[in-house]
């Protein structure tokens, strides 16, 4: 499928050259990056900590990962799924106990102080293990890290740590930050926090509260020739119709993460000048997720769960919810991941009969009402598709008779009902999958967790050969038998269903087409953009 | 001169009860409201349990509701309105970073219901029960009947994406670096839209009531006597008709501008205007509390201040008012 979309793609670039060269010199397609302009773009919130380092999530990426680098990034064609940033190599001990990065010579600091391997050995060691929502988990076992010169740092693990698992990590848990800024006082209340130092292509120049963020040039940036633009701002539009206003207006020329509802797209696709890219986010997948508490004594019956994956129609959701800017899942890591997939797992065709025969068999029979039992679904509120989402299996929870009553909160209120009081039967979430399943994923299915964690098994989900299992692949060092594991672990989760996958969406950019290389590594949102740039 | 003073006094000791009810009672109302500043914030970034128990005592979340209101009082007793959890700076920077937008914004649509308002009333009740009033009164209800968010869209759609005459939204243009008469201008293009949006909404309110007073007044006995008198019937309108009916509509604009600032939250959001009424949602989404109790604060401030001008205005406009307060 992929190879015909390539060949397809390669045939009419060939011919749209061809016309360029002869006839209309002025639309090139690949030409030469032109230096100078400013990309204006649109925010809808403003991160109350704009350190990468400490806040790894995609908000706070997508402005600061253009002034903080991470020691790689995400890449389509790099060797292991990565392209070298502030790390030129990186290399893994046998026995796990540590991993070698090779740093990249001559680069400096936004305040012209160098870069060495004593930041990266600061960053990790007081930021990423003991301050950042992820590196807690990923870097729980760092020890020391070694600086034998000035470009090399050796971290040293304190159990076997599996390689795999920190060159996938890399590209979003891997912000390096200045040491010399951040050794005074406290980290978390650094000023550098709302406006960060980096060694990134874009300096941070002002953020006026409520209006915008500005990033300017660093024209000493290590990239030969980058980054071609002389300015980024990112405008705060906090309306969700107002993305597509400005585009067409030409006051903005980029909204990434679908700022343009899906609705909209349609209409967008044919304004003149405009482009809708669905590329660039491969590395960023979320996931439509119902999950389930298993202190309810009817959800604690497999039979019963089983019935109700297959009361969802999965490719109903993708058309309808999502119009078709999603794929059906078929457990808990998505179709599109390189490494870890697998097709070959238990599935849940829709099929209501079956679906009723189950629960019947389960002893829950219909009730002279056409009711067999009533439950509590809480769609979690961030996005649109999670909360229609959360329509639709009300109603297809009522074709097999469970009468499910709806609870809508905003998004504090929402957490703590689900993850802290664990008041609800059964829930909607969009749970990112980061490249490896030991970063946020076997946490939803994993038990032990302690009450209050978000995104994390709450629902008193345990099973011990699961337990086990993850306990196993987080031990061990070789990645294919590693990457073993966790295809078993999918068939587990599929077979026994402690939550029930349904859906795994990519997000939507709307792009004017004067903007060169966009959408060119599986997480462009949050990348770099040094090579991004504005033609005419 | 007296006479406004003893007003102010008296109106000013009312005030400060009015103020506390309004912060316990708006502190309360955030406290029932289901979870914290800190499971806002973990909803967008997620964490593990040492995490949130470490924020939770770093923002003070761990000490009880009662503490917490003490603390605020107290501190507000020193006039310091404390440190805004989701911006972890001090709440009356970002208060008055975004106070002039808001302003600007309910002054100009004040400005603009009000003074058109009562021109059409004018004309509309010049002539009651012609095809002019009835027009322009038919009309100002559907105005005022919808929703201000859609008419804000509308506007946006023509004015901004098709026409292009206007900006779509925000205060100013984007680091212009303008200065001087340049930036005036081009804050005023960008308060066009946002300020007919929130202005027309409650253009009906003055035109009607203005058109009503006058129907009331055009039967009184002075009028009459203008009339016997031989005055010109524009001088019976502006003079005596319209002025007498004017005094109601002062009253309605003190008590509009509450309204006005609840109004401006749609507005504000839908124009992109760093203003206080989107600082308010997002204060509560945050559920930053002492942020939202320092927002609501400023605005019962702003609205018992705008209520005494109005006052103080009325002792100037009618002789009759505050004669006998200020004797007694």
């Amino acid at each position: 499928m992929s190879d015909f979309t390539i060949s397809r793609r390669t045939v009419l670039t060939g011919s749209v050259l061809l016309l360029t060269s002869t006839a209309l010199p002025t639309i090139g397609l690949a030409q030469t990056p032109k230096k100078g302009g400013r990309l204006v773009v649109a925010a809808d919130s403003e991160p109350r900590n704009l350190n990468p380092a400490i806040v790894a999530s995609n908000g706070v990426f997508f402005i600061s990962s253009k002034i903080v680098e991470t020691l790689a990034e995400a890449s389509f064609e790099g060797k292991d799924g990565l392209d070298p940033r502030l790390a030129i190599g990186w290399e893994g001990a046998a026995d796990g106990l540590s991993v070698t990065f090779k740093l990249r010579e001559g680069v400096k600091w936004h305040d012209g102080k160098p870069f060495t391997s004593a930041d990266v050995a600061f960053s990790a060691l007081q930021i990423w293990k003991p301050l950042q929502n992820l590196g807690r988990t990923v870097f729980k076992d760092l020890e020391a890290v070694d600086t034998p010169d000035e470009l090399t740092a050796v971290f040293k693990f304190a159990k076997p740590t599996p390689f795999q698992l920190i060159r996938n990590a890399l590209p979003a848990l891997s912000s390096v930050v200045p040491k010399h800024i951040y050794e005074t006082g406290k980290i978390e209340e650094n000023p550098a926090n709302n406006a960060p130092v980096g060694t990134g292509p874009f300096k941070f120049a002002e953020h006026k509260s409520g209006e915008y963020y500005r990033l300017e040039k660093n024209a000493d940036y290590w990239g030969k020739d980058q980054p071609y633009l002389d300015e980024i701002i990112y405008q705060v539009l906090p309306d969700r119709t107002s993305a597509a206003s400005a585009l067409e207006a030409e006051e903005i020329q980029l909204a990434a993460f679908s700022a343009v509802p899906l609705a909209d797209l349609d209409r967008i696709s044919k304004v003149p000048g405009l482009k809708v890219i669905t590329k660039g986010y491969e590395g960023l997948t979320y996931q439509l997720v119902v999950e389930i508490n298993h202190r309810r004594k009817e959800l604690a019956d497999l039979k019963v769960r089983q019935a109700i994956a297959h009361a969802i129609d999965k490719d109903f959701v993708v058309k309808t919810v999502f119009l078709g800017y999603a794929a059906t899942a078929t457990g808990p890591v998505p179709k599109n991941d390189p490494q870890f997939y697998t097709a070959d797992v238990p599935t849940y065709d829709f099929d209501v009969a079956k679906a009723n025969a189950l629960l019947d068999e389960a002893g829950y029979s219909k009730g002279d009402d056409g009711k067999r039992f009533s439950l509590k679904l809480l769609p979690a509120p961030y996005f649109n598709e999670t909360k229609q989402f959360g329509d639709y299996l009300r109603q297809a929870l009522a074709a097999i008779g469970i009468d499910a009553q709806l609870v809508n909160n905003d998004s504090a209120a929402h957490i703590k009902a689900v993850y802290t009081d664990h008041a609800f039967d059964l829930a909607v979430g969009p749970p990112v999958f980061r490249g490896d399943p030991a970063i946020s994923t076997t946490i939803l299915v994993q038990s032990g967790i302690p009450d209050g964690v978000p995104f994390s098994n709450q629902g008193g989900y345990k099973n011990d050969e699961l337990d086990a299992l993850i306990a196993k692949a987080s031990e061990t060092l070789d990645p294919a038998a590693r990457t073993e594991l966790y295809k078993e672990f999918q068939k587990k989760v599929a077979a026994d269903l402690p939550l029930i996958n349904v859906a795994e969406w990519n997000f939507i950019s709307v792009i004017r087409d004067t903007v060169g290389n966009v959408a060119n590594n599986p997480r462009w949102a949050v990348s770099n953009w040094a090579d991004t740039y504005l033609a005419g | 001169m007296t006479r406004s003073l003893t007003l102010l006094r008296r109106r000013l000791v009312g005030s400060v009860f009015v103020l506390l009810i309004v912060v316990i009672g708006t502190f309360l109302l955030l406290e029932a409201a289901p979870g914290d500043a800190v499971d806002a914030y973990i909803a967008s970034t997620g964490g593990d349990a040492g995490m949130i128990e470490l924020l939770r005592h770093r923002w003070g979340l761990d000490q009880s509701a009662l503490t917490r209101l003490a603390n605020y009082l107290w501190a507000l007793l020193h006039l310091d309105l404390g440190q805004s959890v989701s911006f972890s700076r001090p709440i009356r920077d970002v208060i008055l970073e975004r106070l002039p937008n808001t302003l600007l914004l309910m002054g100009s649509a004040t400005a603009l219901s009000f003074g058109l308002g009562s021109a059409l009333g004018i004309y509309a009740g010049a002539r009651p029960g012609s095809f002019r009033d009835r027009f322009l009164s038919i009309g100002s209800l559907a105005l005022y009947a919808v929703p201000g968010f859609w008419l804000g869209l509308v506007l946006i759609i023509v004015f901004a994406v098709d026409l292009r005459w206007f900006p779509i939204g925000g205060i100013e243009s984007l680091a212009s670096a303008k200065t001087g008469l340049d930036r005036a201008v081009d804050i005023a293009s960008h308060l066009v839209l946002p300020v007919s949006a929130l202005g027309f909404i409650y253009l009906a309110l003055y035109l009607r009531m203005m058109r009503a007073g006058m129907a009331e007044v055009w039967r009184q006995d002075f009028v009459l006597a203008a009339r016997a008198k031989g005055l010109s019937r524009r001088r019976i309108v502006l003079a005596h008709v319209a002025r007498n009916a004017l005094l109601p509509l002062v009253t309605m604009l003190g008590l509009q501008s509450a309204q006005m600032l609840g109004g401006s939250v749609v507005i504000e959001s839908v124009f992109s205007v760093p203003g206080l009424g989107r600082l308010a949602q997002e204060a509560v989404a945050a559920r930053d509390t002492p942020l939202l109790l320092g927002i609501i604060l400023t605005s019962a401030v702003l609205v018992v201040v705008i209520n005494l001008l109005v006052d103080i205005a009325y002792v100037f406009l009618d002789p009759r008012v505050g004669a006998n307060e200020a004797s007694a």
